[in-house]
């Protein structure tokens, strides 16, 4: 195991954090803070209940998520991407490296980035709006796997992507419609029966039903289907990764 | 230098998805301790072959080891001995000049050396600007840059793919004197160029490629002698019709319109010859009004090659 390698893309990753401070934390926690602000102090008081639990509570996790999911993604994306653009790529291709170290250094960064950024939105939101976690390790495991799965599908899209257009296509025409569409909102309880039904279908709503268990105990889905569908992501994720690695796939000639 | 070789390219062929077939059975030694000139006109598969060799091309057919170690099974330990700078002034902009090379030595899994990343960049001279942020650096800095980045991990082979197109004079002068240090050093340096006289200048040995093919692969002082020639030309006061057959012994040539006479000769010969032709020039009652003498120069070889093999 090259760990020196692995250490090297992590810290560089990371140094990016730094130094896009505002763009890579400020910017989004600021943005998520507004929706508690609008949805859950504001408009949140002429809103029932949620199965018991207050609107702007109930919001907390399903924003977490939709943070976690866009920044996840965006990292990991622009992480891999950029040295594709540039070229640099040749000296991570060239190094005496594997693949896997490729994955836990590139993916490895994006994921503590927005897992970070989960923990920072959540300590804003509790000024906010009132929120108790009712199962933290849980709430952990659940923030880290979808870090974890959803930078492996932004290094995916870093990887497939040609130019910058078509870095942001998945992320906005795709996983932000399901992230708004998977309950970050509403319980889809509320929705007309069909709509239920085909809701089912939207991988988001696994993820954001399972975390919101962990705080309140209330759930769309049984919390172990959501940890069973959360690890099916993450392998589906592998197995992309693992036949881009074999193949070369936009890596090498 | 020893005869020992470092790299042995065995077969090696590529084959791009595109069809293109950019190299064809290439079989080529590195000895260790070398300077090799890899000369080609563009699109002959210079960058290809020396990609190939770092990892970032995939061959389709053939095997090359680096220091015995092949380079996709034993891939590890044959990256760790290989520095490349790539003819692409491709840095990460955003990023300090010690914190990127600092990078590269990590990435290629050597533990953090400050002592060895402030050699390499004051042997670069880069060690007032290790704090400069790149994009701030001049595209010569960037070029040291890059070049301290392949330095950072104490290859034993450096690849050097176009170093010194589009750099001026001076950097280009302290450039070949770094390589020659290097391989003072015991590096074994790989490198393209197009400027042939530069070839002509540093390298042990040449490989010329062309079409994906080695045209020739010869020490340096052999190819210049066995293609290079010497010829004495002479500006004749008089016109001649054709070559006196008082001069039959000599292997002369006579210019379009008579006015010059041309001599070739080989200047590793005993004897050149020129005394005793100037002797019969005289008796034959021949007078000149002016002479040169031309030497084939590396470029000229290289044409002639690229031409021949076309």
């Amino acid at each position: 195991m090259n760990l020196y390698a692995v250490k090297a893309i992590y810290l560089f990753e990371m140094a990016r954090t730094w130094r896009t401070l505002l763009q890579s934390i400020v910017s989004p926690v600021l943005s998520t803070s507004l929706y508690f602000v609008v949805f859950g102090a504001a408009i949140g008081s002429r809103i029932d209940e949620i199965e018991g639990v207050n609107y702007g509570s109930f919001l907390v996790p399903g924003l977490i998520m939709l943070s976690l999911l866009t920044q996840s993604l965006a990292n990991a994306s622009f992480g891999i991407y950029f040295p594709r653009f540039t070229g640099t790529i040749y000296e991570v291709l060239s190094a005496p490296i594997s693949y896997v170290e490729i994955l836990l250094g590139y993916v490895g960064a994006a994921a503590t980035k927005s897992a970070m950024l989960g923990l920072i939105i959540l300590a804003t939101a509790s000024f906010i709006v009132p929120v108790h976690i009712e199962h933290p390790v849980w709430m952990i495991v659940f923030l880290v796997l979808t870090c974890v799965t959803f930078s492996l599908l932004g290094f995916i899209i870093g990887i497939w992507a040609q130019s910058f257009e078509q870095l942001q296509l998945v992320p906005m025409l795709i996983v932000m419609p399901l992230a708004f569409l998977g309950g970050t909102f509403y319980s889809i309880e509320m929705l007309p029966e069909v709509w239920q039904k085909i809701t089912l279908f939207n991988p988001v709503v696994y993820l954001i039903s399972g975390f919101r268990w962990s705080f309140y105990e209330i759930s769309d889905v049984h919390v172990a289907v959501s940890v069973v569908m959360t690890l099916g992501f993450l392998s589906i994720g592998l197995i992309i990764v693992a036949w881009i690695f074999r193949t070369g796939y936009r890596l090498k000639a | 230098m020893s005869t020992e070789s470092i790299i042995e390219i065995r077969g090696l062929s590529k084959r791009y998805a595109s069809g293109f077939e950019a190299l064809k059975n290439i079989d080529l030694d590195i000895r260790r301790g070398e300077i090799f000139a890899l000369l080609g006109p563009n699109g002959a598969g210079k960058t290809t072959l020396i990609s190939i060799v770092c990892g970032i091309v995939t061959p389709t057919e053939g095997r090359v080891t680096v220091g015995g170690h092949d380079i996709i099974r034993d891939y590890r330990a044959a990256r760790a001995k290989i520095g490349l700078v790539p003819q692409e002034l491709t840095t990460d902009a955003f990023e300090t000049v010690w914190a990127t090379v600092s990078f590269s030595r990590g990435l290629f899994g050597k533990p953090p050396d400050p002592a060895h990343v402030e050699k390499v960049l004051k042997a670069l001279s880069l060690w007032d600007k290790k704090d400069s942020k790149i994009l701030a650096l001049s595209g010569g800095m960037k070029r040291r840059v890059m070049i301290a980045k392949a330095l950072s991990h104490e290859p034993e082979v450096l690849f050097l793919d176009e170093p010194t197109a589009g750099v001026d004079v001076e950097l280009r002068q302290d450039m070949w004197n770094l390589v020659r240090e290097l391989r003072d050093s015991g590096v074994t340096i790989i490198l393209t160029t197009h400027y042939i006289e530069e070839a002509e200048e540093m390298a042990d040995r040449v490989g010329v490629i062309n079409r994906g093919q080695l045209a020739v692969v010869e020490d340096k002082a052999v190819l210049m002698r066995s293609f290079g020639k010497k010829q004495l030309t002479l500006h004749l006061a008089e016109k001649l019709p054709a070559v006196p057959s008082e001069l039959d012994g000599y292997d002369l040539e006579l210019n379009h319109d008579g006015s010059e006479l041309i001599y070739t000769y080989d200047t590793h010969a005993a004897r050149t010859g020129i005394t005793a032709l100037l002797g019969d020039l005289q008796r034959a009652g021949i007078a000149f009004k002016d002479l040169h003498t031309t030497q084939s120069s590396l470029e000229d070889i290289f044409v002639s090659l690229v031409r021949r093999s076309a």
